[in-house]
């Protein structure tokens, strides 16, 4: 099962890039949701980044830090979103 | 085999890009939050189908497995939270101006 390395150094320089152009919405996003929606998508693309390198070194113990990162941004965003006056709904 | 992670590999670097073309061309909070969650979920669901595809059946397929499934739950919880809190806060939606 053998893939050119190169093709694995293409995506994950293409998901840093990714990942810069959606911290220009998180800088210049005029609401503060705005800013949790770019937030939202570089959570979701450093998640991929250390995917494959966990896949590309061959290393398993990035798989565990790549699942406490997505618990982590998955509350991060829900703490923010509390923080900023959303009560839990409901009347 | 190869092939199909080729595929899956080059379906991730398309949905990003055009998820984060959205977020940054949309005019309105809601519009960017329905770019930003359809793209990040299917981008990130395909690199990680890819590297399944890549491992073949071994003790780190059943991670990123685990992996793929807890962001399947948890992405668009997110989003429903920063959609109702924005709703909330009694942000308008968006609409085209009338050209008069």
């Amino acid at each position: 099962m053998g893939i050119d390395p190169f093709i694995l150094d293409v995506v994950i320089y293409v998901l840093m890039g990714i990942s810069v152009l959606s911290m220009v919405r998180v800088f210049a996003g005029p609401t503060p949701e705005d800013r949790l929606v770019g937030l939202n998508l570089v959570v979701a693309q450093v998640l991929g980044i250390l995917v494959i390198i966990a896949v590309k070194f061959d290393r398993s113990i990035y798989l565990d830090v790549a699942l406490v990162y997505a618990i982590l941004g998955f509350i991060g965003i829900l703490a923010i979103a509390r923080y900023l006056g959303n009560d839990g709904g409901g009347e | 085999m190869i092939l199909v992670v080729y595929i899956f590999f080059g379906m991730g670097i398309f949905f990003g890009i055009l998820g984060n073309v959205g977020v940054l061309k949309f005019p309105d909070i809601y519009t960017r939050l329905q770019a930003s969650s359809k793209c990040a979920v299917t981008s990130l669901i395909s690199i990680l189908l890819a590297c399944m595809f890549l491992k073949g059946l071994s003790p780190m397929t059943g991670k990123i497995l685990v992996i793929t499934v807890f962001f399947l739950v948890s992405s668009p919880v997110a989003s429903h939270i920063i959609a109702r809190g924005a709703w909330e806060r009694g942000t308008t939606p968006w609409r085209r101006r009338k050209s008069q």
